[in-house]
This record gives C-alpha cells, sequence and structure tokens, in this order.
C-alpha cells in the first residue's frame, strides 16, 4: 500500500492556550530560542512564526460573548486561541521557488528543507503566502517546520501533536483529518457556533488545499492568516510570457538603434 | 467592475493581527539585491551595444561595452554571492536547473551570458594574452559578443519575474509591466554609462538607446502605476515614492541632454550621469515597494477580502438567476 499524504487538522475550538506544542517542537527540533521578548500583545510573546518559531500561539481577546456559561450568565469577553504551523501546501511556494533543491516534497507529502543544501539565497521567504519560512540569523539558512520529518519516519505523531493535551492540534492521514474536519464543524454549527469554519481544508483553494487545516472561529485574517492565499508561482507563465515580449522589445530596440546610417 | 478600476479600500475596514504583517518580508539586503538588478541591466544593455558597435564598425565603443559588460557583471557576481545566507554554497544555484524557479533559470541565464562575454573581453585585451592565443580569440569574439547579446534580453527582464514570483504584493500585482520598466531601465542605464566612455563621433546609437530605453521604461511605470490602484500606493508613498519620482525626472531630462546634446562632450556626460543614477534608482525604488508592501497587512488582507467578497457576491448572483 502507498504512503497517504500525512498533515495536521488544528481544532482552535478546543484550544487552551497552553503553549505546550510550542515548547514540544522546540524541545524536539532543538530550534534556538527567539529572545525572551514581552510583545504585550495579550499572551502572545512569540509574535509570529519564523525560522526559530514553528508553531506559534496566537491569542485574540474579543468583546464578544464567547456563549452560554454554566450558571447562565454570558460573558461580555471571548478569547481566541490558534496555534499556526506551516500549512505544508500542496502547491508550495517555498518549494517552487527553491533554486538548488533543498526544499524538496517527502513521501509524507510534506514539505522539508534540506539544511545541508539550502545555501540561504532567501527566495522562499517572501514566495510563501503565509509568511512562514524564514531565514535564521545565526547559520543563514531556512527553517522551517517538517512536520517532524523524523519522528513520523518511525511511525510516531510529531511532538505538537503530541504534546497538545486537549487535541487540538491533530495527527493523521489527511483525507481522514479532511472528514473530520468537516464533522467538527457541522457538530460545532448544530451546537450554536455559527462562527466556525474551516480554513486550508478545499483543494480547489489558491495552494490547491493545505496539509494543515484549522478550524477558526473567525476569519482567518484575525489569526493573523491570509484570508485568500494563493501560490505566485500560478502566475508563472504569465510572468515569462510578459518577461518574453519585454525582452524581444529589448532586442528589437537594441537593433534598430543600430540600424540605418552607418555611423 | 471593470478589471484595473479597483475600489480603494479604507484602510480601517480589515482586520489583522494586532496589524502584524501576515507576510515576511524580504531577506535581501537592499544593496546587494536592489544592486545587483541595476548592474545586471547595465550588463546586459552593455553586451547590446558591443555587439551592435562589433557589426557597425565602431572599435572604441565596442571595446569599452565589452569590459563594462564584464565589469558589471563581475560586481553582480559579488553582490548575489555576498547576499548568501551561506555564500560558501554558491555553486548549489547550479546543482538544478528548476523550471518553477526563478531564481534558478536566471543562474543558468548568468552563467551562459558570462561564457561569451568574458571572452570578448579577453579578446579587448591582447597585451594580457600569450602570443599565440591572440589570433584565435580576436577570430571567436565576434560571434561570442553575438551569443552574449542573444542571452542580453534575457538578463535584463528575468530579474523582473524573480520579484514577481512572491507573494510581495506590489511585485507580484505589477508582473504585467515590470519586465518592460526592467527592460526600459537597462536600456537606458548602460546607454548613461556608455555615453560617458564613447567618444562623440561614435555615440549616435548610444544616445538612440538612451532614448527609446527611457521612453520605454517611463511609458511603462505609468503603465503600472495607473492598474494597480491600491496595492501599487507602495510605488508612490515614502523612500520608495521619492527614488522613483527623482528616477522619473533624471530618466527624462538625461534623454532629452543625450538626444539633443550628444555632440559636445559636457552634455553627453551629464546625460550618461543623469540616465545611470535613474537606472540604479529605478531598481531601488522598485525594491522598497515591494518591501514596504510586504510590511503592511492591509496590502495583503485587504485584496484577498476583496476577491472572496467578488466571489461570494458572484456565487449568489448565480443562484439567484
Ligand atoms: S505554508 Fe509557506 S513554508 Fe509552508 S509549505 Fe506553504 S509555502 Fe512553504
Amino acid at each position: 500500500m502507498s504512503q497517504p499524504r500525512m498533515g495536521f487538522f488544528t481544532d482552535t475550538s478546543v484550544c487552551i492556550g497552553c503553549k505546550a506544542c510550542e515548547v514540544a517542537c522546540k524541545e524536539w527540533n532543538r530550534v534556538p530560542d527567539d529572545g525572551f521578548n514581552l510583545l504585550g500583545l495579550s499572551y502572545d510573546n512569540t509574535g509570529n512564526l519564523g525560522a526559530n518559531t514553528w508553531r506559534h500561539v496566537a491569542f485574540i481577546e474579543q468583546p464578544k460573548p464567547a456563549g452560554e456559561e454554566p450558571g447562565g450568565a454570558r460573558g461580555d469577553l471571548r478569547w481566541l486561541m490558534s496555534s499556526d504551523v506551516c500549512k505544508h501546501c500542496t502547491e508550495a511556494g517555498c518549494l517552487d521557488v527553491c533554486p538548488t533543491g533543498a526544499l524538496f516534497r517527502t513521501e509524507f507529502g510534506t514539505v522539508v528543507v534540506q539544511e545541508d543544501i539550502c545555501n540561504g539565497c532567501g527566495y522562499c521567504v517572501p514566495a510563501c503566502p503565509f509568511g512562514v519560512i524564514d531565514r535564521r540569523e545565526s547559520d543563514g539558512k531556512a527553517w522551517k517546520c517538517t512536520l517532524c520529518y523524523d519522528r513520523i519516519g518511525e511511525g510516531q505523531t510529531p511532538a505538537c501533536a503530541q504534546a497538545c493535551p486537549t487535541a487540538s492540534i491533530q495527527f493523521g492521514p489527511l483525507e481522514e483529518l479532511r472528514e473530520r474536519a468537516h464533522g467538527r464543524v457541522e457538530e460545532l454549527v448544530a451546537a450554536g457556533v455559527p462562527d466556525a469554519r474551516l480554513y486550508g481544508d478545499d483543494p480547489a483553494d489558491g495552494v490547491g488545499g493545505a496539509g494543515a487545516m484549522f478550524l477558526l472561529l473567525d476569519e482567518p485574517e484575525v489569526y493573523g492568516l491570509p484570508p485568500d492565499p494563493v501560490v505566485p508561482t500560478r502566475a508563472l507563465g504569465s510572468m515569462w510570457r510578459h518577461a518574453a515580449a519585454a525582452a524581444a522589445v529589448f532586442a528589437g530596440l537594441g537593433v534598430t538603434t543600430f540600424a540605418g546610417r552607418r555611423r | 467592475m471593470k478589471r484595473g478600476e479597483q475600489t480603494m479600500v479604507p484602510r480601517a475596514s480589515f482586520s489583522s493581527y494586532y496589524g502584524r504583517p501576515v507576510l515576511k518580508k524580504p531577506v535581501w539586503r537592499e544593496l546587494d539585491i536592489a544592486g545587483y538588478f541595476f548592474t545586471g541591466g547595465i550588463a546586459a544593455g552593455s553586451a547590446l551595444l558591443a555587439a551592435g558597435a562589433d557589426l557597425t564598425d565602431r572599435p572604441t565603443l565596442r571595446r569599452n561595452s565589452r569590459l563594462t559588460t564584464v565589469a558589471a557583471l563581475g560586481v553582480s557576481a559579488a553582490a548575489l554571492v555576498h547576499d548568501l545566507g551561506v555564500p560558501t554554497r554558491f555553486h548549489h544555484m547550479l546543482r538544478v536547473l528548476k523550471p518553477t524557479s526563478p531564481m534558478s533559470v536566471g543562474s543558468w541565464f548568468l552563467t551562459v551570458f558570462a561564457a561569451p562575454a568574458s571572452v570578448t573581453a579577453v579578446a579587448e585585451l591582447p597585451g594580457l594574452l600569450p602570443r599565440g592565443l591572440r589570433a584565435p580569440l580576436a577570430a571567436v569574439a565576434r560571434p561570442a559578443g553575438l551569443a552574449a547579446a542573444a542571452v542580453a534580453p534575457a538578463i535584463a527582464t528575468y530579474t523582473a519575474v524573480l520579484v514577481s514570483d512572491t507573494a510581495v504584493p506590489a511585485w507580484h500585482a505589477a508582473h504585467r509591466e515590470l519586465p518592460f520598466v526592467f527592460a526600459g531601465s537597462a536600456l537606458a542605464g548602460s546607454a548613461g554609462l556608455s555615453l560617458m566612455t564613447t567618444p562623440l563621433r561614435e555615440n549616435a546609437p548610444v544616445a538612440r538607446m538612451a532614448v527609446v530605453g527611457a521612453v520605454l521604461e517611463l511609458a511603462a511605470s505609468q503603465r503600472m502605476e495607473r492598474r494597480l490602484g491600491f496595492v501599487g500606493e507602495p510605488y508612490r508613498d515614502g523612500s520608495a515614492g521619492r527614488k522613483l519620482r527623482a528616477s522619473k525626472v533624471l530618466t527624462a531630462v538625461g534623454a532629452a541632454t543625450a538626444l539633443l546634446g550628444r555632440r559636445r562632450r559636457p552634455a553627453a556626460l551629464a546625460a550618461g550621469v543623469a540616465l545611470v543614477a535613474a537606472s540604479a534608482l529605478t531598481r531601488f525604488g522598485v525594491f522598497e515597494a515591494g518591501v514596504a508592501s510586504a510590511e503592511d497587512p492591509a496590502y495583503v488582507v485587504s485584496p484577498q477580502r476583496e476577491r472572496l467578497e467578488a466571489a461570494r457576491a458572484g456565487a449568489v448572483d448565480n443562484v439567484s438567476k
């Protein structure tokens, strides 16, 4: 049997913001620290994904009732928490533009950087429509989530999913996760959470569907996610056609400046 | 709504995560990479001038242009290697040829361009060569120069594809016009450099090239800024906007001076300085506009949100029909 594509489903409706995923990821992957900063953004002192942050928990405080509370009272503030990660895109901008072949697609359908090949050209950084991958200052190479390539190769669960105490982060074959995610949204909507929606689950989206999908409780941009990301390489054919036309004009103008009267 | 007339999205109306950027801004150093776009353009335009001069029997223009090509290429290569996170692995660029990566394709363009261009430059310096090599080198110089000139248009324009093939809003959205802006900037800039070094009796085609390059660049920039609407703002704002406005003025003044004053040494020199500066300013301005657009979540979120709303409205229309 061939290896099914593996991925993450992050159900933010049960995230409690403990950051066990951030810590487990750093420990397992030996990711250097980012400095110990106090950002003043609710409980978020990590800020964003980057070369040294492969899981990032976002905290959003909203003046909006979270729903019925146990005593029948309604709170007037709700707290959204979400653990973000590389999307392991079906059409990955980082992988498309990498000139050295350092970024590659694994047998699990994930996207991984080979650190012994990467020469730190930095092209993957602006090519990611989610702002995930970054170049590390200390060694000049590009780094991001590997979906624990080493662990899943041994039949283990990625460190973040393993550490998550509420099963907000789930790991498994993508097809299964997709079904589970759709079931979960229906369940939440039926239970009175009309805001519940999926992000990254649709193979018809701008990146051909993500290998890491999310259940969100508000618009993606509220979590710092792009609402309709499109892999830049989709327009590559058009880009080269325009460049070819410009190149022809360049050559044509060059020839005409010398044509005609000699001297 | 027609293509191109984007509605202006009021800045306050989009949501974000504490106003933080959605994208990572390019990690490229401006001096290295914008600098390379400039010197690469100079190399490409100079190779064209060298071949033209060779075929029309303008020996000084030919020699200067061949040497300029290789000097500009040398600076380009140094900047590109310097910008790498791991410079000692620069040769990993040629490990593979990857059609989906404009940087990979460009690395091969540069390699294919540099080889014949170097032959032509060496042929201009016979004093450095052992006697026995001089005649064969002189014989291959013309075909080598034509080969370099054949690759030059790719060198002048692929860098526009390189920046456009990113999620950076101001670069990606500009992918139709940027190659023309870069092509014009390369023609005008290399002609400018050549106006400074070429004797008056050989500079007629150089002045013509300055003018057509300037017209191409100005027209393409104009068109680009018109079409882009909201995501084009970074090309007008701040430091990028100042550089690009200065570039336009210098391009226009430089081209006019080249046209009218090429027969006088001081005017030719002044025109050259203006055009070279303009070409550099264009590249640095475009670079900075891209970085600014990646840093501001408005340019990422608003157009995507608008696209989603439009698709949703379209879907509703279809259902109600
Ligand atoms: S989210 Fe970004 S870094 Fe991750 S696979 Fe997609 S393009 Fe690459």
